[in-house]
């Protein structure tokens, strides 16, 4: 049924429009939340002066899906599947989140290979974002191919997760403990096949934008910002170390085993458009080197932990273990419980900190759940990013934010 | 290209005004350029190199709804999003059709809650849904070529 | 280790005011006074180093008292740990200072929680709904508020719920 909305009226904007605007001097602007360019269902007020932006007023909320809601009414597990709907460029990420809250809250062991299985998925998955990213960066640039390019690539990597989970985007492939089933046979060789190929690829895009005086003219110095504002706005991730600032949590805080893998961070030094786009190219060859690194020291050995109070029996264990039924009905009807008390745990999503602050309360459900999102983030800092552009130069600063809205709305 | 062999001797062929009228809806049939959640994100690869929606007409994806005939709903309908979602079917011009694409949109999803429209065809009425979550290229450019049949099958005074 | 010694400079300048230290799993969270979060931010800001608010949100513990828990969780970039703050809100009395001055960012995580908990902050420059459409009634993430549950078509159900369904007209 619609909700009957009434619009929102200048005077609850007053405290954030200048009082040119009041006098007809300056004029008021609609965008989105239904516009091309700004990636999902974003809003913006827009006061311009001529061609120049005076203010920017995001408004959010278009895609809120009552997601952490929905999550208090369902079991740990079951819950699950709500975290891949949230950031939908970066779904195995968001599940590494959830999984890893779940297991910090439970203190629950993953197996070796599980997590470089792990690892190996979130980094594709990264690279599938970051060509997603690129393809829509450069389209609102007015660079068609290089979108036809990225998502010719971007199929090589859905391929993968589709072999090993049978989903294209909604995987679902990382359980509390480890993982859903093992790869398949083919898996290793797909990967490997994609990363030979790919740094051809990067290169490819890179001659196409890297250098060419279009794009150079578009980017550079437009919507910089400082590392200490980054910082104090709460920016992370490739915003964040193309402002000059180091850090990755992958780094700082390693989570499933990334701290035996040796990789760089890339950064940049002003904080412009130009920047984030090559902190960006150069975290696809990283991640390359992590997938690759990952592949060679692929332990064998089982996928998920055998702590029965939490992971489910293998089926051939029903036919002849007591035991084993119980434990089967009790969590596909119950689920596990987890102790009364709250983490948080912070991963590097494409976009930034993804952070996952889970509260249990002794019972089979979260008590809350509460995503700290990157895109969130990003978004708040758009009117001081745009301060004094061109509205054409907006378009290039939203897409290099790179912002999903499902991952901000929640 | 096939079509030769149907002129016959005098350069004439025969057909009713309402089969043009329908061919040439469902050749040039352009979409409107709207995402909403992750079902976008599949519509865009259906219009990439791999799936390549324009061998059905379908490239030229127009981002102003007075320009466009079909309403791909791609993704979630949210409370807040409803009423304007509404507005942009109602500036879209005659003939129009809907496409549903993908689970949230069809009936909620696995989002039964406060927050999500329960299927958009209580805001906009909708002649094909496309099941899935999200639905394959494949998935969508099967449900635009059902909603070709169903033009296909139309009556002009329909949209009179 | 770098948290003990927030938790000393917090403890030698507020006193009695840091209610509680929970540790859990290593993770550190420090129970205050709802007076003094503004002060214990500002300290651990400039006196250790901890310049990142990562997050802020809220539990809703309805129908206990006190009902709402807040939840700063701060990090320090040049020390690489992250520190939990909360501060427990009694119904009576829904309203806590803004730290916006400290960490700009907390701008927005203080309307998300207005919005959906309906916590008043003061001296927010601009505390309006943010995800919610801004005539909305209620504060969807509180306990009493209902998830909006639709009943479920199946075959058996099917026409009684087709009849009462408000199907869009053209």
């Amino acid at each position: 049924m619609l909700h009957e909305q009434t619009e929102i009226t200048v005077d609850e904007l007053r405290h954030l429009i200048s009082d040119r605007a009041l006098e007809g001097e300056t004029m008021l602007l609609n965008m989105g939340p239904q516009h091309p360019s700004t990636h999902g269902v974003l809003r913006l007020l827009l006061e311009l002066d001529g061609e120049r932006i005076i203010s920017c007023i995001p408004d959010i909320g278009f895609l809120h899906t009552g997601i952490e809601k929905n999550m208090e009414a369902k079991t740990y597990e079951k819950a699950l599947v709500m975290t891949d709907r949230m950031d939908y460029l970066n779904n195995l990420g968001n599940n590494l989140c959830y999984v890893l809250a779940i297991e910090k809250l439970v203190d629950l062991d993953v197996p070796e290979r599980a997590m470089f299985i792990r690892v190996i998925l979130t980094e594709l998955q990264r690279i599938a974002s970051h060509l997603v990213f690129l393809a829509t960066h450069a389209l609102d640039l007015g660079a068609m191919s290089v979108f036809l390019y990225c998502f010719r690539e971007r199929e090589i990597i859905l391929d993968i997760f589709e072999l090993c989970s049978g989903a294209r985007m909604m995987t679902s492939y990382f359980r509390p403990g480890g993982l859903w089933r093992d790869v398949p046979p083919g898996f290793e060789a797909a990967v490997r096949d994609f990363i030979q190929y790919l740094p051809a690829r990067i290169q490819q895009y890179e001659d196409l934008l890297t250098n060419n005086p279009i794009y150079i003219d578009r980017t550079k110095m437009i919507g910089p910002i400082s590392g200490e504002d980054a910082l104090r706005w709460g920016l992370s991730g490739p915003a964040l170390r193309a402002a000059g600032i180091a850090w990755d949590l992958r780094k700082s805080n390693p989570y499933s085993g990334y701290e035996r893998f040796d990789f760089d961070i890339p950064t940049g030094a002003n904080g412009d458009v130009y920047d984030r786009y090559i902190v960006r190219i150069e975290e696809m060859r990283e991640s390359l080197r992590i997938i690759e690194q990952a592949l060679d020291n692929l332990p064998e050995g089982p996928i998920r932990s055998d702590n029965r109070k939490f992971v489910p029996p293998p089926r051939a264990e029903l036919s002849h273990s007591m035991e084993a039924v119980i434990h089967h009905f009790k969590l596909w009807t119950e689920g596990f419980s987890a102790p009364k008390a709250a983490v948080y745990v912070p991963v590097e999503s494409p976009r930034g900190e993804l952070g996952c602050y889970l509260e249990g309360d002794g019972g089979p459900k979260p008590y809350r759940v509460h995503f700290r999102t990157p895109s969130f983030a990003a978004l708040q800092t758009l009117p001081l990013l745009s301060k004094d552009f061109l509205v054409a130069d907006l378009v290039a600063i939203i897409s290099s934010m790179d912002p999903v809205l499902g991952d901000a709305d929640r | 290209m096939g079509i030769e062999s149907k002129l016959g001797n005098f350069g004439v062929a025969t057909t009713t005004l309402e089969q043009v009228v329908n061919w040439s809806r469902t050749r040039a049939m352009w979409p409107m350029l709207f995402g909403l959640a992750c079902c976008a994100i599949e519509m865009m690869a259906a219009q990439s190199a791999d799936y390549d929606m324009s061998r059905f007409g379908m490239e030229l994806m127009r981002a102003s709804p007075r320009q466009s005939d079909l309403m791909i709903v791609a993704g979630r309908v949210t409370r807040k999003m409803a009423p304007v979602l509404r507005r942009l079917y109602d500036q879209m011009p005659e003939p129009k059709w809907v496409v549903a694409m993908g689970d949230c949109c069809s009936c909620g999803g696995v989002f039964n809650n406060y927050a999500i429209v329960p299927g958009v065809d209580e805001i906009v009425p909708v002649d094909v849904y496309v099941a899935g979550c999200p639905p394959r290229p494949e998935g969508l450019i099967h449900g635009i070529l059902t909603l070709h049949e169903k033009v296909m099958g139309e009556k002009i005074k329909d949209h009179a | 280790m770098s948290v003990i010694n927030a938790i000393e400079l917090l403890q030698t300048n507020l006193g009695d005011k840091v209610l509680d230290v929970v540790t859990f799993r290593d993770q550190t969270s420090i129970e205050l006074d709802k007076n003094v979060i503004v002060k214990a931010c500002q300290l651990l800001r400039d006196q250790a180093e901890f310049n990142f608010l990562a997050a802020e949100t809220a539990v809703d513990y309805w129908p206990e008292e006190p009902r709402f828990k807040i939840v700063y969780q701060l990090y320090s970039l040049p020390k690489k740990v992250f520190l939990g703050l909360h501060v427990m809100l009694s119904s009576d009395d829904l309203s806590i200072a803004t730290i916006e001055e400290i960490y700009p960012n907390a701008n927005w995580h203080e309307r998300e929680i207005f919005d959906m908990f309906g916590i008043q902050f003061e001296g927010h420059s601009d505390l309006r709904r943010i995800l919610m459409p801004h005539d909305w009634q209620g504060h969807p993430l509180r306990k009493d508020y209902p998830l909006g549950y639709e009943e479920v078509q199946f075959t058996f159900n099917f026409d009684e719920i087709e009849r009462r369904k408000p199907y869009a007209k053209e």
